[in-house]
């Protein structure tokens, strides 16, 4: 079988000596959506920050569109067509929510306008508020910012890192009618989600992290009807 | 009563000097501001800094003085800006390819900064005496007044007078138009709103690609810009001394952490709130009392609250009124 789109493969590293990730191995294949789940401080977001090369890693490589791009800094993966929302601080707060979208797009020297017009079209509550401080806007409008921030560098693999934390039920529902929306443009959504059981119901693969390694890894439907990934992440 | 002449006194004695005190402090803050944002920390070289470019400006001065090169009315010295803020931002950026990038490289924590900041303002220090001597230096030319006392009061009809100094006026128009090119690079241009991303969001300015080294690049040579203009507008106003310009510093820190460090408007206000506050406090108020009090109440002595060798209590009560109230200052920057 040939290689997926986005590989994180066998990856083992952590943040100083000791190693938060063993021989964890994520992927997405293209246009589709995979999903990361397990519990608190299982390494998701870890796991997320290695294959964007934001951790150096011990063992295990990265590979993008057949290219081994392991050792490439962060910038250099956003310049191949890679983009990254981090769970945390993942817009600027004081910047307007339209500065905001053209700083997504500053490694871009073309005219960006209409990927800010698709961007709106997607969020139309952004552009209404297109003038305001990013900092200002509410828990979802926020999240829209930071995935349209990073939609604008055209990616063709995005990164969400729980974009739906902190956000009612309803909100939710909307932002991963989004994701869908998005992943049906032909971008690969690699995507960590709390709300487990909703994104294994869109999720094309998904995959149980637990203490940094893989527990279980499969389609989402077949994950969903697995009665032990129920019973321990599920919730029964 | 004389409401009318008890005006003028005040504007003359406390507005007008407020004024462009405040907008030297200003700008001054400005460039602490811009640094703090940015390279996230307090520049304390940045005093000798203003007195750097101030040097190179002076020198240039006298060298244009010397070969006939004036301005007219206004100081020649305003020709020579330009040359002090080319040397003072080659400075800059040597001393931060020398000095601060290896830090910055090690993540050093604001605190290491400052310190390095200290040692560096200690060879600007030497630098500048070295070269241009402890002395005070004079090198306004040009008209000395735009309006004198006495042609104001032939005019008016009134018996207190208003002065405008050249270097008064100049020093306000010249700080708004800095300022208002500032404001405009930062929230127009790509690489002022690439500066504003980069001092909200680090982390998040680098996944979008932004390059840190011309950030900070740019940052210094307008740190140098704003110091210089600052220095030498302070100089012509005054008079130049490097030990002046050293004492600045507590001025205009105070000034920028009034404001809120980081926030550029912040600092603006920051100024004029430090300098009005040290020119009200060392005024001696019996004249403007004289004329406001009915003759039975006039005031015996001279209503000074604080004579001025006390001035820099001044900036460091509000100082730490601010810090004790109100820690991230009147336009919320970064808490201290
Ligand atoms: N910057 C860091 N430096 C050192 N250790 C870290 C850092 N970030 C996370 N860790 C540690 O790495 C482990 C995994 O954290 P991580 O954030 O990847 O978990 P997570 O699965 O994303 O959890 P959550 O669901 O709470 O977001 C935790 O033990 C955490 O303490
Ligand atoms: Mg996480």
């Amino acid at each position: 079988m040939a290689e997926p789109f986005l590989i994180g493969d066998g990856m083992t590293g952590g943040y100083g000596a000791a190693d938060i990730l063993h021989n964890c191995t994520i992927a997405v294949e293209k246009g589709q959506i995979a999903v990361i789940v397990g519990p608190n401080g299982a390494g998701k977001s870890t796991a997320m920050k290695a294959v964007f090369g934001m951790l150096k890693l011990r063992g295990g490589r990265v590979v993008l569109d057949g290219e081994d791009i392991t050792t490439l800094t962060p910038q250099a993966r956003v310049h191949k067509g890679m983009g990254f929302v981090p769970q945390t601080h993942n817009i600027f707060t004081s910047m307007t929510v339209e500065e905001n979208l053209e700083m997504g797009a500053f490694i871009r020297e073309d005219d960006f306008a209409d990927t800010m017009a698709q961007v709106y079209d997607l969020f139309p509550i952004l552009k209404e508020k297109r003038h305001q401080a990013a900092g200002e806007l509410s828990g979802g409008q926020r999240q829209q910012v930071a995935v349209g921030r990073a939609l604008m560098t055209r990616p063709k693999v995005l990164m969400l890192d729980e974009p739906t934390a902190g956000v009612s039920p309803i909100v939710m529902d909307e932002l991963f009618d989004r994701i869908i929306e998005i992943a049906r443009t032909g971008i690969s959504i690699l995507m960590v989600e709390q709300n487990a059981r909703q994104a294994l119901e869109i999720a094309d693969k998904g995959y149980v992290l637990v203490q940094g390694a893989n527990r279980f890894t499969d389609t989402g439907k077949a994950l969903m009807a697995d009665p032990e990934v129920r019973r321990s992440f599920l919730g029964g | 009563m004389d409401i009318l002449n008890a005006l003028v006194a005040f504007l003359n004695f406390v507005f007008i000097p407020g004024l462009a005190y405040g907008s030297q402090l200003a700008l001054g803050a400005l460039g602490v501001t811009l640094i703090y944002g940015i390279l996230r920390f307090s520049n304390f070289a940045h005093g000798d800094t203003m007195a750097f470019g101030t040097m190179v400006t002076i020198l240039v001065t006298w060298w244009f003085q010397s070969i006939g090169i004036g301005f007219g009315p206004l100081p020649t010295a305003l020709l020579a800006l330009p040359f002090g803020i080319a040397a003072t931002a080659a400075l800059l950026l040597l001393t931060d390819r020398a000095v601060y990038r290896f830090y910055r490289k090690q993540k050093a924590a604001p605190t290491i900064l400052v310190i390095v900041s200290l040692g560096v303002m200690f060879v600007m220090n030497g630098i500048v005496r070295l070269i241009i001597g402890v002395e005070d230096q004079s090198f306004a030319d040009g008209a000395r007044f735009l309006i004198t006392a006495g042609d104001f009061k032939t005019m008016t009809g009134l018996t207190e007078g208003l002065a405008i100094k050249t270097t008064q006026a100049v020093t306000v128009v010249t700080a708004g138009l800095t300022v208002a090119f500032l404001f405009w690079f930062l929230q127009k241009t790509r690489t002022g709103k690439s500066m504003r991303a980069f001092s909200d969001n680090e982390d998040l300015a680098l996944l979008s690609g932004i390059n840190p080294d011309r950030v900070v690049q740019v940052t210094w040579i307008l740190a140098a810009a704003m110091a210089t203009i600052a220095g030498v507008l302070y100089g012509l106003d005054k008079s130049f001394k490097p030990f002046t310009y050293f004492q600045l510093l507590l001025p205009i820190f105070a000034a920028a952490i009034v404001g809120g460090l980081g926030s550029p408007l912040g600092a603006i206000a920051g100024g004029f709130v430090i300098a009005f506050s040290e020119v009200m406090v060392t005024y001696a108020w019996k004249k403007v009392a004289t004329y406001l009090l009915p003759d039975s109440m006039a005031p015996d002595g001279l209503l000074q609250l604080m004579s001025t060798d006390y001035k820099f209590a001044v900036s460091f009560s509000i100082l730490i009124l601010v810090l004790i109230f109100m820690p991230t200052g009147l336009f919320k920057g970064k808490s201290v």
